[in-house]
């Protein structure tokens, strides 16, 4: 088991990141950090397609046609994850800039940017 | 032939291009954005109706590969029996709901921009035939609709979106995880090929991790109870003129999606052999549903109860997938379709209703709504049948959809969702009937307009519903604002907006009898996917 997780390293550290990633949107009160919580969260989805691309074995390389046609034997990299990836990353992104023009707005509306503050200035209006 | 599966990417690209619109004009022209938003909503609601008469004469589905890749490796967009239900859906309350928007607001063309896409990533969703861009649809879809919740007055939309934000954002991550799942088992994207890829995979482990981790996804789009957090507040902080698009389309696409998935993509059969996958769906149903319609009850402003009634009745459409997978049932799945699209439609309504009152009388709570139905009795009139339509009184689109999957649940034999669906409309019936009871027999009790307004000189002081008279008085600077408070609270309702609310009333009622046509034109769909 334990030798199995070490050969499979990467898939182990994607889920920690993801675990991260969540527990930080579940616990901070500041609203920045869940942000940056949500984008560990999508940034260890990615390193998760980007890993499950990858090839170990010799001769391996990146997805890459070299010149003069393919030849047959070789092994690449499955480039539909990482285009997958990209596509995502951008989507992110835009959520990302989404998510902070919100928290602007929020932040010149009650002048913080605790959740727990947020709540009280809430309860009190 | 060739020609008519370009109408699928053009659906699509259509409304995309066609956002750029409201803010390029708007360098020189002001109010320009309905206009474009309305031509190309109609256009798009033509293309969606010609589309869908070749989906159903034929009885053949109508595939488009972009860039003519072959769909192993291309994007493949797919319009078939149910995926032209939701098109239909989208485009008729994306066209409808212009009526209201038009007079009341949001008016800036920004606010066009966003609809657009919305529509746009609405339309993607239901026709596209590949899971990750399924994904990218799906966020699409969601980014237009933080925008338009955002826009709400006040700073209280602010919050209610980012909410949403953070929730929609980690829900989609979770479905793109499945998908991640899903593809390292299979090697294949597109929805046809993971079809025959499923089964035969050799790791069964990865695919059925990857349907856990669509499920929770699908449960928080869909707003199901105890993930629904984000809804309430989503839809009572958005505009008026938004709540109407996005309680009726939204959750609606991502169920229509969640349904996709599961008789297209891993199959019924498939999923009937995995273990638990019923009972979960089941119960993430049936919880809901009650939760929702309780949650409801206990509500006292009219749009958050109609938010939670929302996420009763998206209860009602996961448990009938639930007996899908469960009895392999046709009869469900039929009643699943009929329900998205009849409560597509009849919350559409009731919001655009909502909408009104609250423009008219400042009216937002139930107790506010008393006497309705003596100072506007064709509103009125329109959110009762709406209401009872949603209980499930015949000849109301709510009983059909209702019917089918109780009746689905019978055949299957799995009485407690037989039970749970009475005790819901007994329930749906309890807070309706608060509403109704409010608007037809409670005198109103406050003086007659709590917000009278002083004649305003502009408006001619005596404006009627239909006073389009008015309109341009409203663009002189000089009695903007005045024009602006005058409208709000003296002619604020337009002869289209009373229009578009009785339409959506008789919508309902005609979807109620035309029940038995959509069954039969789902037929070929179902005994594709289910037998």
């Amino acid at each position: 088991m334990i030798e199995y997780l070490f050969s499979h390293y990467t898939y182990v550290l994607v889920f920690v990141l993801l675990g991260i990633g969540i527990y930080m949107v579940i616990a901070s009160e500041n609203l920045v950090k869940k942000l940056i919580g949500v984008n560990l969260f999508q940034t260890a989805i990615f390193l998760f397609f980007i890993s499950m691309a990858y090839i170990d074995t010799e001769g391996a390389s990146a997805p890459i046609v070299p010149e003069g046609g393919v030849p047959l034997n070789v092994m690449v990299a499955s480039p539909l994850p990482q285009v997958i990836v990209l596509t995502a990353i951008v989507v992110g992104i835009a959520l990302t800039a989404v998510g902070l023009a919100l928290i602007i707005r929020i932040y010149a509306e009650y002048g913080t940017l605790r959740e727990d503050t947020l709540r009280e200035v809430r309860a009190d209006e | 032939m060739s020609s008519v599966d370009l109408l699928l990417p053009l659906l699509i690209a259509v409304p995309i291009l066609a956002a750029t619109l409201p803010i390029a004009l708007g360098l020189w022209l002001d109010r320009t954005g309905w206009t474009v938003a309305t031509l190309t909503t109609s256009a798009l609601f033509i293309g969606a109706t010609a589309l869908a008469s070749i989906v159903y004469t034929r009885g053949a589905d109508v595939t488009h590969t972009l860039g003519g890749y072959s769909r192993e490796f291309g994007i493949e967009l797919v319009a078939d029996q149910f995926s032209m239900l939701i098109v239909l859906l989208v485009t008729a309350v994306a066209t409808g709901v212009l009526a209201y928007t038009r007079r009341g607001g949001p008016r800036g063309n920004t606010f066009y921009t966003a609809y657009l896409l919305l529509t746009a990533g609405l339309l993607g969703i239901s026709l596209t035939g590949d899971v990750f861009n399924l994904f990218v649809f799906l966020e699409i879809t969601s980014l237009a609709t933080y925008a338009l919740v955002a826009s709400g007055d006040g700073p209280e939309a602010a919050v209610a979106s980012l909410k949403y934000l953070i929730l929609g954002t980690i829900a989609a991550s979770m479905y793109l995880i499945g998908v991640a799942f899903v593809f390292m088992a299979t090697g294949t994207l597109n929805m046809l090929e993971l079809a025959d890829a499923i089964p035969a995979a050799e790791s069964q482990t990865l695919i059925h991790t990857g349907v856990a981790f669509i499920v929770v996804g699908f449960a928080v789009k869909v707003a199901q109870w105890p993930l629904h957090t984000w809804q309430p507040s989503a839809y009572q902080q958005a505009p008026d003129g938004v709540t109407p698009l996005i309680a009726a389309l939204v959750s609606t696409a991502s169920a229509y999606a969640f349904g996709r998935l599961i008789v297209t993509v891993f199959g019924v059969e498939y999923l009937t052999a995995m273990p638990n996958a019923a009972a979960v769906v089941l119960t993430i149903g049936c919880v809901s549903v009650l939760a929702g319609t309780i949650l409801a009850v206990i509500q006292t402003e009219v749009k958050r109860m109609l938010a939670y009634s929302s996420v009763s009745q998206f209860g009602l459409v996961i448990a009938a997938y639930g007996v899908v997978i469960a009895g392999r049932s046709e009869t469900a799945f039929i009643g699943a379709a009929i329900h998205l699209v009849g409560h597509g439609l009849v919350k559409a309504g009731l919001f655009l209703g909502v909408a009104l009152v609250a423009r008219s009388y400042d009216a937002r709570t139930v107790d506010e709504y008393a006497g309705l139905a003596k100072s506007r009795p064709i509103a009125a009139g329109a959110i009762a049948v709406l209401l009872l339509s949603l209980v499930g009184v015949p000849p109301g689109v709510g009983f059909v959809g209702k019917w089918y999957i109780a009746l689905g649940a019978v055949q299957s034999e799995l009485w407690p969702v037989a039970a749970v669906i009475f005790l819901s409309t007994m329930l749906t019936l309890a807070y309706a009937a608060r509403l109704l009871e409010k608007m037809y027999f409670t005198p109103s009790a406050t003086a007659e307009r709590p917000h009278a307004p002083a004649p305003v000189a502009t408006d001619g002081g005596d404006a009627g519903p239909d006073d389009s008279a008015a309109e341009p008085a409203r663009d002189e600077p000089g009695a903007a604002i005045a024009a602006i408070r005058g409208d709000r609270s003296e002619a604020p309702v337009s002869t289209g907006m009373v229009a578009i609310v009785v339409l959506a009333a008789l919508g309902a009622v005609a979807l109620g009898f035309a029940g038995g046509t959509i069954a039969e034109l789902l037929d070929p769909f179902l005994t594709e996917v289910i037998n």
